[in-house]
C-alpha cells in the first residue's frame, strides 16, 4: 500500500505542477492540431483512408515525443532528481507516477486529436480507440524511461528522440496494425509490447536514476 | 553512522580527490573547507549517497537517516512550502507531519507565505525553505553543502542556532565560510 501511496503523491505532483504552469498540454495539443492540419492540406484529394491513418500515428508518436521531452523539465532545471533519489521510497514510483502524469497529458492531447483527425480525414473506428489506448501505456512507460536516461546526459534533447523513437517503432506497427483493420492480433500485440516494457521499465528505473 | 575510507572520485582522467578518510557517530560535525572546484561538493554528494566513489569503502546509513541540502533548495518551485513539505513528509512517512510542518514553517519564518508558489519567493526564502525541508523527516546524518547561501543576516543566525541543535546529530557542513561554524567543528578536512 505504501508504494501506490508514493505513487499517487508523486503523480499528483506532476499533475498539479502542469496544472499551474500550463506548458506540456497546451503545446502537444498546438503540436497535433499543427500537425494535422499541415497532413490535411499535404495530402491530395482521394488519398486512401489507410494512408491518413499512417499520419495520425506520425502525429501521436511526435505529440507524445513533446511530452516526454518536457516531462522531467522541473528535477533538471531544479535538481530535484537529487530530492527524489533520496527519497526512503522504491525509486520505481518516480517512474510510475511520471508515466501516469503523461499519460494523462497524452490522453487529453489525444481527447481533440481523435475528432479534429475526423472533422479533417475521416472518423476512427472502435479498434484505433483501442490502439491508441494501448499504445499509450507503452509509449508512456518506454518513454518515461528514456526521458529519465536523457535527463543525465548533456545533449539530452538529441538523446531523448533518439533512445524513445527506434523503441517506438513496435508500437507504430501495432498502433497502424489494428487501425488499418487487422485488429484483435495487433491489439493483443501492443498488449504484450506494455506489458513486456513496462516491466523492463519498471525493473530497470533504479539503475537509470541512481549512481549508487 | 557513517565510514568512508580510502575515498577517490574521478571524472574520466580528472582527479577529484584521492584517499578521503571519514569517520562520522552522533555528536560529530566534520567542516569541509576549500577553494571552488576543489571537489567539495563531490565529497558533500558521495557522503549523502548521491554518486558513487571510483574506489575506496563507504559504509553509509539507510536513505531515511540521511537530510541533504544542495547548492539549490530541492524545492518545486510551482507549488508552495505546504505542497512541497507534504509531498517530502509523505514519502519520508513522516509522523504527525502536520505539525512538524507548522512547527518548522513557524520557525523558518514562512508560516504567513506557506500557501504562496515557491517561484516568488526571494532566493533566501527558497533556502529558508530548502531547510525545512532537510530537516523536515529528522535525520540522523545532515549533508550540507554551502547552507548559508543566500541566507539574511536573520536567516543565518536562525541556521546557526539550529546546527547547535544538532548537537546530537552527524553533521557534514561545506561552506566557505568557516569562521560561521567553525566553533561547532569536531572534526576539519581541508582541500586544496
Amino acid at each position: 500500500m505504501r508504494y501506490f501511496a508514493d505513487v499517487v503523491a508523486l503523480a499528483r505532483k506532476d499533475l498539479l505542477l502542469e496544472l499551474r504552469a500550463k506548458e506540456t498540454v497546451p503545446a502537444m495539443l498546438l503540436f497535433v492540431l499543427a500537425a494535422l492540419t499541415i497532413f490535411h492540406f499535404v495530402t491530395p484529394g482521394g488519398t486512401k483512408h489507410v494512408a491518413t491513418l499512417g499520419l495520425l500515428w506520425t502525429a501521436l508518436v511526435f505529440t507524445a515525443l513533446l511530452g516526454l521531452t518536457r516531462a522531467f523539465v522541473p528535477e533538471r532545471e531544479q535538481g530535484l532528481m537529487d530530492a527524489l533519489v533520496l527519497a526512503p521510497c522504491d525509486r520505481s514510483t518516480i517512474w510510475l507516477a511520471k508515466s501516469i502524469a503523461v499519460l494523462a497529458f497524452l490522453g487529453l492531447a489525444e481527447v481533440i486529436a481523435l475528432p479534429a483527425f475526423g472533422l479533417f480525414f475521416s472518423g476512427v473506428g472502435w479498434e484505433t480507440v483501442a490502439a491508441v489506448a494501448l499504445a499509450d501505456v507503452g509509449i508512456c512507460a518506454v518513454g518515461t524511461l528514456t526521458g529519465a536516461m536523457a535527463v543525465a546526459g548533456r545533449a539530452r534533447e538529441l538523446i531523448l528522440p533518439l533512445l524513445f523513437l527506434p523503441l517506438a517503432i513496435p508500437v507504430v506497427v501495432g498502433g497502424v496494425g489494428a487501425s488499418v483493420g487487422a485488429g484483435s492480433h495487433y491489439l493483443g500485440f501492443l498488449a504484450l509490447y506494455d506489458a513486456i516494457f513496462g516491466l523492463l521499465a519498471w525493473a530497470t528505473f533504479e539503475f537509470v536514476v541512481s549512481e549508487t | 553512522m557513517l565510514t568512508a575510507s580510502n575515498l577517490s572520485k574521478r571524472f574520466g582522467d580528472k582527479r577529484v580527490f584521492e584517499r578521503v578518510d571519514v569517520s562520522l557517530a552522533a555528536g560529530d560535525f566534520l567542516l569541509v573547507t576549500g577553494p571552488n572546484g576543489s571537489g567539495k561538493t563531490t565529497l558533500l554528494r558521495v557522503l549523502a549517497g548521491l554518486a558513487a566513489p571510483t574506489s575506496g569503502e563507504l559504509q553509509l546509513p539507510a536513505r531515511e537517516l540521511v537530510g541533504y541540502l544542495g547548492h539549490e533548495p530541492l524545492v518545486y518551485r510551482e507549488l508552495t512550502p505546504l505542497e512541497n513539505l507534504q509531498l517530502f513528509a509523505s514519502l519520508y512517512r513522516v509522523p504527525e507531519r502536520g505539525e512538524r510542518i507548522g512547527m518548522l514553517l513557524e520557525r523558518f519564518g514562512l508560516w504567513e507565505v506557506r500557501r504562496q508558489r515557491v517561484q516568488t519567493f526571494s532566493r533566501g526564502m527558497q533556502q529558508r525553505l530548502g531547510i525545512c525541508r532537510l530537516l523536515l523527516h529528522d535525520p540522523q546524518l545532515l549533508v550540507l553543502d554551502e547552507p548559508f547561501n543566500a541566507l539574511d543576516a536573520a536567516g543565518a543566525e536562525l541556521l546557526d542556532g539550529t546546527l547547535e541543535e544538532l548537537a546530537a546529530r552527524a553533521v557534514v557542513v561545506a561552506t566557505h565560510d568557516p569562521d560561521r561554524v567553525g566553533h561547532l567543528a569536531t572534526e576539519r578536512l581541508a582541500f586544496a
